[in-house]
């Protein structure tokens, strides 16, 4: 069985792994240096579980470097801490930042490190060209991405699909006709967590990149098009005929800005589940398995947002991005282990992670759920960053944030799409003015 | 002053400087705290509201012209406006209801500490808890469960709410049913197929459906057309397919009812006597009333009273201990003494216990008021994201500019200062009746 082959090759990678660390003990790792003495400071959004899979990263860099390294949590208001920590004069060596606007941001600021030397080179050798152009700003490299996340997955019910007699759509029509079938047979076919903004926005990003292609989505992405762009408002049309037609929607249109994302993943994946389907990024398995119903691969599969129109395969990404804020050996000693296999090795081993890392052998994902959803980001020949992401905070990147809300207002209002891609283009233009 | 120190000691400069140390020195730490924690960071909020965030360069009164401009500070305003006028009001007069009333239970202290219990509860744990007693969805939410039990109780939904006819097969809307689109003729049984009934909801006695056997009556068949697992035949009625018991069919010939009629187990209806002529044939409207699903409360329209409601269930108590307290110190021979004129509980209370509280009630209002102004926490938890710029008040407001998303300290700072000129006039009016007070 390859499966358990697999599993028994990263084990004993893994055993190879921790057999090298024990076998040197006392010597630091040559190609990082000895950094006996120093102490690092890291800023990330991740708590809980998360955290505690990244200290085990850490703890590998201590035990190679013998430097200390102190995580902090800056939890969803990261940017915040991070202005406040900049603004007093002590930035952490090193922050993951979600949100390539204000990575950029920073760097034209002045108060990011580039990364060069065995950094630059380990992000070079480790990550494919279209990860470094993401983590370069004005031709200069400064981050790297960590841990990424896969935004074009609808998870679905096993179970709901086996009762309907349906098949996993591959096309938008083929979701139409799934959807039908699932009212017929009594189940409400989507969930939506409309409460969170960024549910929304995760819809609009994947039907429009395949609805107006790569070109425009970067164009709309720096506000080089305006919302108005016919493009926009076919999406939103799309996305309104799917959310407005009766019965679609958990709670309907206007229910649906009521429901949380961890209240849409119980409607689907809980105790009393009401609907077959969820659209979410694949931290969703994180949630699924904290209900503890059904299990991830068995009873919650996935299957990749479906084509429109005959729009080749597409995939939006999110990530973190880990960039430097003081220049020192140790600073760039913890990017390049950050960049090397052997520390997306670790997280990856113990789930919830996906890497955009070439050379981390896929063997070393916990499941093969993991594994297809790391096989579409890495394998995927049109790949996106999250386009709210890209945006001024004040546009897309907050709970209060234009595109958030008006998308809210979108699902809730009964707005057409024409209006509401004004309303998109008159916030547009002013948050995109203030940030420039 | 002059006088003391010449009675005491003979004012010498050393003396005097001396004393001038002492005073220093203990009013230094506070002087220097205060200075530091409160007249600093005011100055430069204020400098602040004054300056472009991104730029640093002055702006003038720019900051404050947006703060106007923009929609979603306007809305802010207007909403603490609400605020201030609707939710002290409604404290103090409850609070002076409860206070009057619960003088007369038995119970009284034990009832009086469950009322102020909620005082008790941090601002931020009653968010999260309304934020679920609030739910739309019944199964979460408790008033809405409360709602809908009461409501089913006088109307329950139809046993087939959702169902609706399949596609194509000749069964159009008409009044919240479903009729065929053409007059049938009664010779020809009709054929019903509908869909959209989930499992859970099939009912137990439902027998599996087949065709009616033929007659001279009007007859038909209401199935569910729909088989589990997928592979049935649309419009057709498969092995597994179950007929639909107990649903209310209708023949209707020239916009008039004319019988009526209910399926059997296997979903069979028959109009006895219907023999001659064409009848369109209709699925009345009561088989398929929806369920009553509670109040959408943090909708966009009800989120403000909802989260008033809230902070009322809160400070109620608060409002009732302190003037229970002013009614403690009335004087018992004037409440007496109209009691023995002949007033009524109701004269009483407007006529010799409000006059005689209302310094306490005012003193409520007022600390009610800028307590009101100042509300954050609240706002911050209990309204979903989606309705957060329905229930925005300057304090929350000034967060989300700030640090929300935005990080645009200016307009934040801004705000700051509106909500520290709206404070001051009841701040004023306090201490001036302090003062007042004292003399």
């Amino acid at each position: 069985m390859p499966r358990s082959a697999r599993a028994a090759a990263a084990a004993v990678a893994l055993l190879v792994l921790g057999a090298c660390t024990v076998a040197t003990p006392g010597a630091a790792d040559p190609t990082l240096g000895d950094l006996r003495g120093r102490t690092l400071h890291v800023l990330a959004t991740w708590s809980g579980t998360e955290q505690e899979n990244f200290r085990a990263v850490l703890d590998e860099f201590e035990r190679r470097t013998h430097a200390t390294v102190q995580y902090t949590s800056g939890g969803t208001d990261l940017a915040v801490l991070l202005n406040s920590q900049i603004a007093g004069g002590q930035p952490p060596h090193i922050a993951f930042i979600p949100q390539p606007g204000v990575v950029a941001e920073l760097a034209r600021r002045g108060v990011l490190v580039p990364l060069r030397g065995a950094a630059a080179e380990a992000v070079r050798r480790n990550f494919s060209q279209t990860w470094q152009d993401l983590g370069t700003v004005d031709g200069q490299l400064y981050g790297l991405y960590f841990k990424v996340a896969n935004k074009s997955a609808i998870w679905y019910r096993a179970d709901a699909f086996e009762e309907a007699g349906v098949t996993p759509p591959s096309t938008w029509d083929e979701l139409l006709d799934v959807s039908r079938t699932l009212v017929e047979a009594g189940i409400t076919p989507m969930a939506i967590g409309g409460a969170d903004g960024w549910m929304l926005t995760d819809w609009f990003e994947n039907a429009y990149l395949r609805i107006a292609g790569p070109e425009r989505y970067d164009a709309l992405a720096r506000h080089e098009i305006p919302w108005t762009d016919p493009t926009v408002v076919e999406t939103l049309t799309l996305l309104a005929d799917y959310w407005r037609t009766p019965r679609y929607v958990h709670g309907g249109a206007a229910g649906g800005t009521q429901v949380t994302f961890t209240q849409a993943v119980a409607e689907v994946f809980g105790s009393r589940p009401s609907c077959a389907m969820l659209f979410a990024a694949d931290f969703v398995t994180v949630e699924i398995n904290a209900l503890d119903r059904v299990t991830v691969g068995e009873g919650a599969r996935f299957f990749p947002w479906p084509s429109i129109d005959g729009s080749p395969p597409a995939v939006v990404v999110a990530g973190d991005q880990a960039v430097a804020l003081r220049d020192t050996p140790e600073t760039h000693a913890l990017m390049t282990f950050l960049a090397s296999p052997e520390a997306a090795q670790i997280m990856a081993s113990r789930g919830g992670f996906l890497s955009v890392n070439r050379n981390l052998d896929p063997a070393y994902y916990p499941d093969d759920v993991t594994r297809a959803l790391a096989a579409a980001v890495t394998d995927t020949p049109l790949l996106r960053f999250d386009l709210s992401d890209l945006t001024p905070q004040a546009f897309g990147g907050g709970s209060s944030a234009h595109m958030w809300v008006l998308l809210q207002n979108f699902l809730a209002d009964g707005m057409s799409p024409a209006e509401v891609a004004q309303r998109l283009e008159e916030a547009a233009s002013r948050d995109f003015k203030d940030d420039g | 002053m002059r006088r003391f120190f010449s009675a005491g000691r003979p004012p010498g400069r050393r003396w005097r400087n001396e004393r001038r140390l002492i005073a220093a020195l203990f009013l230094g730490p506070a002087a220097l705290t205060v200075l530091v924690l409160v007249a600093y960071p005011m100055a430069h909020t204020l400098w602040l509201s004054l300056h472009d965030t991104s730029t640093g360069a002055f702006v003038g009164l720019a900051n404050y012209g947006r703060m106007f401009s923009t929609e979603e500070t306007r809305r802010a305003i207007l909403n603490n406006i609400v605020w201030v006028v609707v939710a002290p009001t409604l404290v103090t007069v409850l609070g002076l209801m409860l206070a009057v009333l619960t003088q007369r239970v038995r119970w009284s202290t034990a009832l009086k500490t469950i009322l102020f219990m909620p005082m008790a509860i941090s601002f931020l744990a009653v968010g999260v808890t309304f934020r679920l007693v609030y739910d739309e969805d019944p199964e979460r939410g408790a008033l809405n469960a409360a709602l809908v039990a009461v409501h089913d109780a006088f109307s329950p939904p139809s046993r087939y709410y959702g169902v609706a006819p399949r596609d194509g097969t000749g069964l159009v809307p008409a009044d919240g049913g479903y009729e065929t689109a053409d007059p049938v003729p009664a010779s020809e049984p009709v054929a019903m197929p509908v869909v959209g009934l989930p499992r859970d909801r099939i009912p137990s006695e439902a027998a599996p459906a087949s065709r009616p056997e033929a007659g001279v009556e009007l007859r038909g068949v209401v199935w569910l057309d729909f088989t589990r697992g997928g592979g049935g035949e649309a419009g057709e009625i498969d092995a597994t397919e179950v007929g639909l018991p107990g649903m209310r069919v209708e023949a209707v010939r020239d916009g008039q009812v004319v019988a009526t009629t209910t399926t059997d187990a296997s979903g069979r209806f028959v109009f006895p006597g219907l023999t001659e002529g064409d009848y369109i044939v209709r699925l009345a409207a009561t088989n398929f009333t929806e369920p009553f699903r509670g109040v959408t409360w943090l909708g966009p329209r009800l989120v403000t009273p909802a989260v008033i409601g809230t902070y009322i269930w809160i400070w109620a108590g608060f409002a009732m201990i302190l003037i229970q307290a002013g009614l403690a110190g009335l004087p018992r021979d004037v409440l007496e003494a109209a009691r023995a004129d002949g007033a009524s509980d109701w004269q009483i209370l407007r006529r010799v216990t409000v006059p005689l509280v209302w310094p306490i009630l005012v003193v409520v209002l007022v600390t009610l008021s800028i307590n009101v102004l100042k509300i954050f926490d609240l706002l911050y938890v209990l309204p979903p994201d989606s309705v957060q710029d329905e229930a925005n008040v300057v304090a929350l407001e000034m967060y989300r500019v700030s640090f929300g998303g935005g990080l645009d300290y200016g307009l934040g700072s801004a705000l700051a200062v509106l909500l520290f000129l709206l404070v001051l006039p009841p701040m004023l009016f306090t201490i001036r009746r302090r003062r007042r007070e004292r003399l």
